[in-house]
């Protein structure tokens, strides 16, 4: 008998039935306080209109910041003997379990104005990353970009280096080995990654409202949106929640074959 | 012999005096207050006196905007005692009749302009806070404390262009604390509290806004008895010296 196919015991049905009962029940009242007539008007709200806009860039640009930064460093926690290199990697998924509001502390620590790099960045270049639409993306990547870190070191380490080595041997140089053979081979982790990084930073929200603050069109991102909106206007938040729902589902399913095989 | 007597006779007395007077029940427990942020200090030193005379009662905060607060108690939040910001949130929960009518008010609060320690910007008035360059942030137009700087702002005939607007009073009043804003207009029991890491801006009486700050008990409140004592705890003499000593104006 094949062990897949085995019965579970009545205990473990029923705890199990529960444990789906708690994921699905969250999403079943979100849903049935839906303002379905009104959703049309409530995502033409200026608010809501400002935070789809906003989310929008700011998750696309922590995205490309986690490509250009993170693409490298996956290369060299995969393929280099660099020393403390267990360290570097710990160091980097860190913000995966940090709690976002302690991230926002730290980058407001670090970033701003009297900050420990921030200050020289005021007085040096006139850069200010808080309350700015930049700092909402820092922020975000700050938070997302380990998922794609972590994801593209995985597709590295999961590639041949023969690969690599016969395109040395027939003299191409190293970057040019890495964009036409490496990258094609792991497109799909750099595509998974950048998406798992997306919806991370679409979702995010207490490094941004600690870091970035919160304004209509320049930070306020959906998240922020959604918990300001929900004191007074209950509509628009359930509004901007499906629209955040409905993203996280289209992302799971374009997924699914990679990352969560049935 | 007579020694002996008058021993009883004092203990008799004590453990008469010591007794309630009505036959009320003693308040014992556990009660959730749902408070306004401003209230933080102040509640928390309110509480330490309230256990002290009630040893059996524990009380537990919640601090946020009254706004938020409203919402949640709305939607079922397990709070006993709702002290709001400002008589339209309570009004609301009381609508919705998650609140026992009638709000009773405990306090008065006023705004003033925080600024960084020592006012390095130099910023006299709110006509100040229009000058280029300076980074103001003020509260979300949802919160109470938002509300009223917007009042105000509108009394004195000035426009300002924030750089952020906070979830709630206490987060405003951070970002001029830590050095990110310049300036921010907040409740001037938020700026005392702040024990100097701000510096006070007075705003002109006739553009200043008074802050009404009212209390109700919620209508499903498990423990009725301690929640109707921490009100009057609030509204007695005790109460309100601390109340004043933060900064509070009498009701």
């Amino acid at each position: 008998m094949r062990r897949r196919g085995r019965r579970p015991s009545v205990a473990v049905t029923v705890l199990a039935a529960l444990a789906v009962a708690f994921f699905v029940i969250p999403l079943v009242g979100l849903l049935q306080r839906a303002p379905w007539s009104e959703l049309a008007d409530d995502l033409t709200d200026p608010v809501v209109r400002d935070a789809l806009r906003l989310s929008l860039v700011c998750s696309l640009g922590a995205t490309v910041l986690a490509f250009v930064l993170g693409l490298p460093l996956a290369w060299v926690l995969a393929r280099t003997e660099m020393p403390g290199r267990r360290f570097v990697r710990a160091l980097v998924l860190l913000p995966m379990v940090l709690p976002p509001v302690v991230g926002g502390v730290a980058l407001l620590l670090a970033f701003g104005r009297r900050g420990l790099v921030g200050q020289y960045l005021d007085d040096w270049f006139g850069i200010r990353l808080p309350f700015t639409t930049w700092g909402a993306i820092v922020a975000e990547a700050f938070v997302a970009m380990p998922f794609f870190v972590i994801v593209v070191e995985a597709g590295l380490r999961s590639l041949d280096q023969r690969y690599e080595e016969a395109a040395a041997t027939l003299g191409a140089r190293r970057f040019t080995t890495f964009r036409r053979v490496v990258l094609p081979l792991i497109a799909p982790s750099v595509i998974a990654g950048a998406a798992l990084t997306w919806a991370r930073a679409l979702g995010e929200f207490g490094a941004t409202i600690l870091f970035a603050g919160n304004l209509q069109g320049k930070t306020q991102t959906m998240p922020l949106a959604i918990f300001v909106e929900l004191q007074t206007n209950l509509g628009g938040a359930i509004a901007l929640s499906l629209v955040l729902l409905a993203v996280s589902v289209v992302v799971l399913v374009s997924l699914r074959d990679r990352w969560f095989p049935a | 012999m007579k020694r002996v007597l008058v021993v009883v006779a004092a203990l008799v007395v004590l453990i008469a005096a010591a007794q309630p007077v009505a036959a009320a029940p003693r308040p014992s427990g556990e009660i959730t207050v749902f408070a306004a942020s401003s209230l933080t200090e102040s509640f928390d030193e309110i509480a330490k006196q309230f256990e002290k005379k009630y040893p059996d009662v524990s009380v537990k905060f919640d601090y946020d905007a009254s706004s938020n607060l409203a919402t949640q108690i709305n939607q079922g939040a397990p709070a006993d005692v709702f002290a709001s910001a400002d008589r339209d949130n309570l009004q609301k929960t009381i609508d919705s009749g998650a609140v026992t009518p009638p709000p009773i008010v405990f306090a008065k609060n006023r705004l003033e302009i925080a600024v960084e320690k020592g006012n390095p910007k130099k910023i006299k008035g709110l006509a100040d806070l229009q000058k280029a360059g300076l980074v103001v942030v003020l509260c979300a137009d949802q919160v109470p404390c938002g509300k009223y700087a917007a009042e105000s702002l509108g009394n004195a005939g000035v426009s300002v262009s924030p750089a952020s607007k906070e979830e709630n009073a206490k987060a405003t009043l951070g970002k001029v604390s830590i050095g990110e804003a310049d300036a921010s207009i907040v409740y001037v029991t938020d700026v005392k509290a702040s024990k100097g890491t701000t510096s006070g801006v007075k705003i002109a009486d006739k553009v200043n806004v008074v802050a009404t700050y009212p209390m109700g008990i919620v209508k499903d409140s498990q423990n009725a008895t301690a929640a109707k004592a921490w009100v009057q705890f609030v509204r007695s003499k005790d109460g309100q010296k601390t109340l004043r000593k933060f900064g509070f104006l009498p009701p």
